[in-house]
């Protein structure tokens, strides 16, 4: 992977020369087909991914319905953070839902690369946070289900 | 004079589902017709025997109204109900304007929220009615579902006339290709050019907030930001003092105001 790539993705855009060199050395292009897997619910959480193009749904089976999206992402997207939970587990299912590519990292290598080198650690998990904040606030956002009618909240009278 | 105190007489000449709850009336008159409208304001549409209710203007082919009316009482139900060929009052129009054309030469971005994109689709389509007087058009909306999206089989349209539609919904199942996530998510792959944008957003009240503040986190001042409110317009000519907010009567200073006005108005919870 060349550092180039790398650097056009906000994880790793403005790192040291020598720092990109790293991360490039741990990472490896990955490409799915429309519908193709990438991860099921409740597999062992081990990678990241740095989208580059194309659409990732993040899926959740819910018995006696159809499958539900929780959220989709695209291009500057990371896709793979459950593998920082203690409990490293895929809370989600993953599917690309067109010709998607990523760059993928294992996540042993990422810690490994962090602990070696703690300025970059700092860096990583920083913005690694701000996508989770991210994430968390459009989460509260949507919990507030904005656009249902007065009739379709809680405790309305249809 | 009529027009203010009075209904005009209108009839329902087509009516269109929009969702389960949704209908847009073709309105057109049955008298003297209101006087023409500018995208952005409204006019309080009366179901006869029912009442009157402020709805926003979503269209006009020059002499019809298009209404778009989401049942959620009494009035907005009757509306919704209403038949093709049924008379309605409608007086107005009324509100200050989005001036959409003030972002000719540079980029316009249309932001919706749910039923919002009604009172935003009549600058959209007076926008790409002089396409070429603006850089891009950039229309991104928020849905609760796929099928509570309004305007649905318009968005192709407007995508072919040199519209950038970008759609994002709060909950989708499988089958659903578009963006699932907050509408303000679209912000990031929409390259907004900060300093040549005119930003008009339309929605619930957090949903505008929470729209103007990102928009304000990328670089757009506030007086490129226009927002539409909505408060309990009742006579629709600034006299009953309903619709106040703060030192505003909305049915005359409102609906659509900068941002830089609209702000800390959006900040009280009630009146």
């Amino acid at each position: 992977m060349t550092t180039a790539a790398l650097e056009q993705h906000r994880l790793a855009a403005g790192l040291a020369s020598d720092q990109l060199d790293r991360l490039a050395a741990i990472a490896r292009p990955a490409d799915w087909a429309p519908g193709q897997r990438v991860f099921d619910e409740g597999g062992q959480a081990a990678r990241l991914w740095l989208i580059t193009a194309g659409q990732i749904a993040l899926d959740l089976k819910v018995p006696g319905r159809a499958t539900v999206i929780v959220e989709t992402l695209g291009p500057g997207d990371e896709l793979g953070l459950s593998w920082l939970s203690p409990v490293p587990r895929w809370q989600f299912g993953a599917v690309a839902q067109r010709q998607t590519s990523a760059i993928e990292m294992d996540s042993g290598d990422l810690i490994r690369l962090c602990e070696q080198d703690h300025e970059l650690g700092y860096l990583l998990t920083r913005r690694l946070l701000a996508t989770a904040v991210s994430r968390l606030q459009a989460a509260r956002i949507r919990i507030l289900d904005l656009y249902a009618s007065p009739r379709q909240l809680p405790g309305r009278t249809p | 004079m009529t027009t203010g105190y009075l209904p005009a007489p209108y009839v329902v000449r087509s009516r269109r589902q929009e969702t389960h709850d949704t209908v847009t009336l073709t309105l057109s008159p049955a008298g003297d017709p209101l006087a023409r409208f500018r995208p952005g304001q409204f006019t309080m549409m009366y179901a006869f025997g029912v009442g009157d209710i402020p709805v926003s203007i979503s269209g006009s082919d020059g002499v019809a109204l298009t209404q778009t009316v989401r049942a959620v009482g009494a009035v907005s139900a009757a509306l919704v109900g209403a038949a093709t060929g049924q008379p309605i009052g409608l007086r107005g129009p009324f509100g200050t304007c989005w001036s959409e054309a003030d972002a000719q030469g540079q980029d316009l971005l249309v932001i919706a929220g749910g039923i919002g994109l009604a009172p935003l689709r009549a600058a959209v389509l007076s926008a790409l009615a002089e396409r070429d007087r603006y850089r891009r058009i950039v229309v991104l909306v928020g849905a609760r579902s796929p099928a509570e999206l309004v305007f649905a089989a318009e968005l192709d349209q407007w995508r072919t006339r040199g519209a950038d539609v970008s759609v994002s919904v709060d909950k989708a199942e499988t089958g659903w290709e578009g963006h699932v996530g907050v509408v303000t998510q679209l912000l990031g792959p929409a390259r907004i050019d900060a300093a040549h944008t005119l930003a008009l957003i339309c929605g619930p009240e957090v949903m505008m907030r929470i729209t103007a503040r990102a928009l304000l986190a990328v670089g757009l001042a506030p007086e490129r930001i226009r927002v539409s409110l909505e408060r309990n317009m009742q006579c629709g000519i600034a006299l009953c003092g309903h619709c106040q907010l703060g030192p505003l009567l909305m049915c005359r200073d409102g609906p659509v105001l900068g941002f830089s006005t609209a702000e800390p108005l959006l900040a009280i919870q009630e009146l």
